[in-house]
């Protein structure tokens, strides 16, 4: 835990200055704010007994009769400029404080925020698998402003609450004198009151929250499985079965809250114990010590001292939970921070890919180290440059591992992939990713307008480039279509087009990037059969340089192919052109037939 | 169906803060009374008990103070002032005369000879304390009896609110959760599954907070209120109106703040919508990002955002972290004030006016300066929690607006009943378990017909649109007959997931007939349309629990011989028994332990212990890979024997012996 706090430490930056500032300033508005119940005491025991012989500030007094007047008046007004001033010092040092403090946490979630972001984008596939996206975002977000929350504590509710509580002590003992003794007694009280009360607490409730969190995640799973709920007719199981557990949670919160239930009387009592003992042995004192040893104004200043001393003790203890809490989030956070990419540059990068030719020598790859089965096995390939290939397969065949290999998005487990002559591994990752363009399965449009999400593929795109790969793609009829034609806004996720429209998009940005290599990952499966034809022959006609690699759902996407690779279960299991595999290969055959019978009847 | 399930711990940030409407609040209370009137109530009266035992004190430690400045005064006669009192009662009489009785009222009261102070005489601090004292213990005593009173009501509050309020978000919980269960398949297709998480996390949580803390704060602050306010009329109303004045002066500056900080308040809550969501559009689209090689200017991008929302969040913390100081030291300010005033008042004799006709003295300036600590404490409580308040009905409300939601209507009144033929051949009902079922039809002139449940299933010319401008499917007519097998293939979208969606009546069709052994299905209970079809789905969800308990899922009474004979006939019997616990394994997580495969195959096994007649297999076998495709087919085929099927998949292997194929094309 500690390891992690002094790792997130790091990113106080430049904010050091008011990180440090804040607690300092708050030590001096919490020195304020015990000096004034101080002087007032003295004020009122001044006008009690107009007798300054008494005062611990007669000073004051004196200063005030020798150098302005002796009126009583004029030294009661004197004191209470000296008060407003104080209050104002410390009114102007609790909002500087607030200021320096709303500066430094911000700016440190800034400076966190940044360095996670950033680090999220350099991962690798790898990396981004292991975490899950929901994740990454929860880290991102609630985990941060979580931290964030802690860190305003800290530097200023954690220093303001012990030095409140100590200033206060001292206040009380110079005011009080032994009366200050009562908070002696009350003090040991109440701190076994709250730790008590949170040691027995906090066991349940870490418990609890994990059986809340189970209790939610049963719900995720019945909104997820409604259909199978609804399919069973199992609603009125499942409500049993819910009000079973939230019963249950129920019942554990209610307890931890009723031990909880033990602070707020704790603190009364120690509160009530020392305005009784003020009342009834303060009183005393100053009656039979004729006003001199314990005063009425001492009375007032220990009350306020005793409420100060009660509400830090509060305030700490409510912290301890808090930081407790969110150290969660600091270890989740700190779990980011220290992942390793998996995919780095090498030493000496190639800049520069020669062709398009892409050799697969002996590749065997898993998705995770501890992975038992490889995804794929025993891969040769040689496609050359300038050819299409297509890649045909069941779903869980590995095809798109296959082609993400290419553009080094995983690494090999074994083997080697090569492009254009060289291993995949000695090339500068964005050069290599420059030359080869993927069209992911899942893929992705962003907001923005058509022509932003087009930049992709190459910022300094002109719009007469942009209009010609739409064409290429077939896009550009149906964005003239739209009223704002190439400044179209596509929503987030692109939720506005069809998704026949969206792949097309993806293509058109994939093709902006003028690769190498073109790989398009079951990219039109929402296009219709005749659109899909025509993107073929424009790539066949326009890019015929480029190597083109097309898995496909689709006999007919991959028919024309000049090399068809059928995946199976990891393995190549058949190589060849459309013919010869039509006359030797059973899988093919089998899918070819089943297409065309479907054609036909439709 | 791409639903982004929202991380559900995010906060309602980004939401927009509706009004809540005027109901909900009452809507509220009616139903936390109808769960727990007496507690409830306790809690009330605790609550009003526990503010009064706050507020009142300050009355009696102003009575001990007073005793003991009397006390004072024995020894020092010399400090007598004339009091208002006095000054009101005999106006004629000089001041020296009015001093000689204020005396002799001090001495009467405490039961002294009223020659006491004669010729100099006065009372020791000893003797004094012996006279003052006894009466300072009985006040003591009294206050200590308020304090006791308050502490048993303070503990009786706070456990009896950890009752209610648990209690009452765990009925709420229950309400919604079986309220959920009653909505149509559409809710759950039209609400992303994260909005619908949330209203069991982040509404759950306003909802604690709205009913343990800011409803109790604030009756707990009102009464407060109220009885200082009267406290403090009763010493003094110019010390009064000086606490008014400092309460307006926070009200005013908090108002100013406030208003400020809202504006800011409300740019940071934007742009950290907006640096949310483009984490979550990068982070989704983080393939992407990397096969473009953006992740330079989607840095660059987010440093934007990011240092927006910095400099937003830093203005608004700014304000909202200067307000409490300020306040707080504005309650200082209003502290010197008190005791200046206080102080004036004392030394410069001004009448007072009061509604117990004292004079003010220092004693009186002490207890205000408490008093006035409290009352502007609670006030600004008031003004805090006035915001929770808003926040927590618009959760209140967003519960609401789950337990209004229209359930599924179900008018159908054929149900499925057991059957079995008597003597003559006619079905009649049966109250055991036959194996045999029928439709029971009962017909508007009181006679009931059985129908034999055969599996025959046909759709007439259907149409039908998820919403009204978009038809997916168009004029549809199918005929499955008993025991037959149906195919659709077609690409993705072309409305083959659809076709099962009607035939459950998930939807409800637009136009056209169908007919469930010759029955118009829209006559059929759902549960009963439902119970007879087997469904076996592209997304498989299991559910936390035993293998056992999930295979189960299909017959709620089936005997474990029966879920392991349904096991083996889909072809799972061999891969349970070679995990760890075989049956009794505990699958968490929709059994992410379990391949895909192996998770199709329980949840075939599941369909297979239901045993229906009709059976839907939607892409059932598209995530299995050829070699467990082939075990999975032998045991579906095992499966269909003897059923209506409809199959739906991209494979040939699949439905290669189905009796008609269907291929869909854009409906």
């Amino acid at each position: 835990m500690f390891k992690n706090i002094k790792r997130l430490a790091g990113f106080i930056g430049e904010y050091k200055k008011a990180s440090i500032l804040s607690p300092v300033i708050v030590a001096l508005e919490v020195v304020m704010e015990c000096l004034i119940p101080f002087f007032t005491a003295d004020l009122i025991t001044y006008v009690e007994t107009g007798d300054k012989s008494q005062l611990l500030t007669k000073g004051i007094v004196t200063f005030v009769e020798n150098n302005i007047s002796t009126n009583s008046l004029a030294v009661t007004g004197f004191y209470c400029g000296i008060l407003i001033i104080m209050a104002l010092c410390s009114l102007s040092f609790g909002a500087l404080a607030g200021i320096y403090c709303s500066t430094a946490s911000c700016g440190f979630a800034k400076n966190l925020r940044r360095e996670l972001f950033n680090k999220s984008q350099e991962f690798a596939f790898e990396n981004i698998d292991k975490f899950s996206t929901s994740s990454l975002v929860t880290r991102l977000t609630t985990d941060v402003t979580n931290v964030q929350q802690s860190f305003m504590m800290i530097i200023r509710t954690a220093i303001r609450s012990p030095l409140m509580f100590l200033f206060s002590i001292i206040m009380a003992f110079i005011r009080g004198g032994k009366m200050a003794f009562v908070f002696v007694v009350v003090i040991p009280i109440l701190l076994f009151g709250l730790i008590t009360v949170a040691r027995k607490a906090m066991p349940i409730f870490k418990k609890v929250f994990k059986k809340y969190d189970t209790l939610n995640a049963s719900v995720q799973e019945n909104v997820h499985g409604m259909r199978v709920v609804k399919s069973f007719v199992r609603e009125d199981y499942e409500s049993d079965k819910f009000q079973k557990a939230s019963d249950d949670v129920a019942s554990d919160f209610t307890r931890a809250d009723k031990i909880l239930a033990f602070n707020n009387p704790v603190m009364l009592l120690c509160m009530y114990t020392v305005m009784t003992c003020l009342c009834l042995f303060g009183s005393r004192l100053i009656v039979s010590s004729d006003n001199t040893i314990f005063r009425i104004g001492d009375f007032s200043a220990l009350l306020t001292y005793g409420m100060q001393i009660l509400m830090s003790l509060m305030m700490l203890s409510m912290i301890f939970v808090m930081i407790t809490m969110s150290s969660e989030s600091a270890r989740r956070i700190c779990e980011v921070l220290n992942e390793e990419t998996t995919i780095k540059n090498p030493e000496n990068p190639i800049y520069e890919v020669k062709s398009g030719d892409i050799d697969f020598n002996n590749v065997k790859f898993k998705y995770a180290q501890r992975a038992e089965k490889y995804a794929l096995c025993d891969i040769n390939l040689h496609i050359k440059s300038g050819q299409t290939v297509g890649i045909i397969g069941g779903t869980g065949s590995s095809k798109s591992s296959l082609i993400q290999l290419i553009p080094r998005l995983y690494d090999v487990t074994e083997g080697s992939v090569l492009v254009g002559g060289v291993d995949v591994r000695n090339y500068d990752i964005v050069s290599l990713r420059d030359a080869v363009s993927v069209v992911l399965q899942k893929n992705i449009l962003f907001s923005g307008t058509i022509k932003e999400n087009l930049r992709w593929g190459n910022e300094n795109a002109t719009d007469e480039e942009m209009e010609r790969v739409c064409k290429l793609a077939c896009a550009d009829e149906f964005i003239q279509g739209f009223p704002d034609k190439y400044d179209t806004y596509i929503e987030q996720g692109g939720t506005n087009v069809s998704g026949g429209q969206k792949q097309r998009l993806c293509i058109a940005r994939a093709l902006l990037k003028k690769p190498k290599i073109l790989i398009l990952d079951d990219s039109t499966s929402a296009v219709d059969t005749r659109t899909d034809a025509l993107i073929r022959k424009a790539m066949r006609e326009e890019i015929p340089d480029t190597t083109k690699i097309i898995i496909a759902q689709r006999i007919s996407s991959v028919e024309d192919a000049d090399v068809i690779i059928i995946l199976d279960d990891g393995k190549v299991v058949g190589i060849g052109n459309h013919d010869s595999l039509l006359a030797s290969n059973a899988i093919y055959k089998e899918i070819y037939e089943s297409q065309t019978k479907g054609a036909k009847m439709s | 169906m791409n639903k982004t399930v929202k991380n559900p711990r995010q906060p309602n940030m980004g939401r927009p803060m509706k009004k809540a409407k005027k109901g909900t609040f009452s809507r509220l209370m009616k139903y936390l009374f109808s769960f727990y009137k007496a507690p409830f109530i306790i809690v009330l009266i605790c609550i009003a008990l526990n503010s009064l035992a706050t507020a009142l004190p300050g009355v009696f430690q102003q009575n001990v103070l007073t005793d003991a400045q009397e006390g004072i005064y024995l020894i020092h006669p010399e400090k007598i002032e004339v009091s208002d009192e006095t000054k009101r009662e005999y106006p004629d009489l000089s001041e020296d005369e009015q001093l000689v009785i204020e005396k002799e009222k001090l001495l009467n009261k405490w039961d002294l000879p009223l020659d006491t102070f004669n010729n100099g005489g006065k009372l020791t601090p000893k003797e004094a304390l012996e006279v003052v004292y006894p009466s300072i213990v009985k006040v003591v005593i009294i206050l200590i009896c308020i304090y006791i009173i308050g502490l048993i009501a303070a503990f009786t509050h706070t456990r009896t609110m950890a009752t209610v309020t648990q209690g009452f978000l765990n009925k709420m919980r229950n309400l919604m959760f079986g309220k959920m269960q009653t909505l149509p398949i559409k809710y759950f297709d039209t609400h992303t599954h994260g909005d619908i998480m949330s209203h069991y996390t982040n509404d759950i949580d306003t909802l604690r907070q709205l009913v343990s803390q800011s409803v109790p704060q604030i009756i707990t602050s009102v009464i407060i209120i109220v009885t200082v306010l009267f406290v403090m009329l009763y010493y003094s109303v110019w010390m009064t109106l000086l606490v008014l004045c400092g309460v307006a002066a926070i009200a005013l500056v908090s108002k100013k703040i406030g208003g400020g900080g809202a504006k800011y308040f409300i740019r940071q809550q934007q742009a950290l919508g907006k640096s949310e969501g483009y984490i979550e559009e990068m982070i989704n689209g983080q393939k992407v990002v990397k096969v473009f090689n953006h992740e330079p200017k989607s840095k660059e991008e987010f440093d934007k955002l990011n240092t927006q929302l910095c400099n937003d969040s830093t203005k608004a913390n700014k304000y909202a972290n200067t307000l409490m100081p300020i306040i707080n030291n504005i309650g200082h300010i209003l502290y010197v004030f008190i005791v200046f005033v206080g102080c004036l008042l004392v030394v410069l004799k001004v009448p007072n006016l009061s509604i117990s006709g004292q004079s003010m003295s220092i004693p009186t300036v002490i207890i205000f300066i408490g008093m006035s600590k409290q009352f502007t404490n609670n006030v600004s409580q008031l003004s805090q929690q006035a915001n929770a308040i808003i926040m927590g009905l618009a959760g209140a409300e967003r519960v609401f607006e789950l337990l209004d939601e229209e359930s599924e209507v179900d008018n159908g009144y054929v149900t499925l009943v057991n059957a079995t033929h008597d003597e003559n051949g006619n079905i009649i009902e049966s109250a055991k378990r036959t194996g045999m079922w029928a439709w029971k039809h009962p017909h508007g002139d009181g006679t009931v017909t059985y129908t034999e449940l055969k599996g025959d299933v046909r759709l007439n010319e259907v149409d039908f649109g998820y919403t009204e401008e978009k038809i997916v499917l168009h004029d549809i007519s199918l005929y499955a007959e008993p025991g037959q097998k149906i195919a659709f293939v077609g690409a993705t979208g072309a409305g083959k997931t659809t076709i099962t969606n009607l035939i459950n009546r998930f939807y409800d069709i637009a136009d056209g007939k169908i007919r469930y052994d010759g029955i118009n299905i829209n006559k059929i209970k759902k549960s009963d349309l439902r119970r007879s079809l087997g469904v076996v789905l592209q997304d498989v969800n299991l559910f936390t629990g035993t293998v056992m308990e999930n295979i189960r899922y299909g017959k709620l009474d089936a005997t474990d011989e029966e879920c392991i004979d349904a096991a083996k006939r889909a072809n799972a019997h061999s891969f349970i028994s070679m995990l760890p616990d075989g049956y009794n394994t505990v699958l968490s997580g929709n059994g992410s332990g379990l391949s895909q495969g192996q998770r199709q195959l329980i949840s075939i096994a599941r369909a297979a212990v239901a045993d229906p007649p009709v059976m839907i297999l939607d892409e059932a076998t598209s995530s299995i890979d050829t070699r467990t495709e082939s075990i999975v087919s032998a045991g579906m085929d095992a499966l269909m024997q003897g059923r209506t099927v409809f199959v739906i998949a991209h494979r040939l292997s699949t439905i290669k012996n189905s009796d008609v194929i269907m291929v869909l094309d854009h409906g």
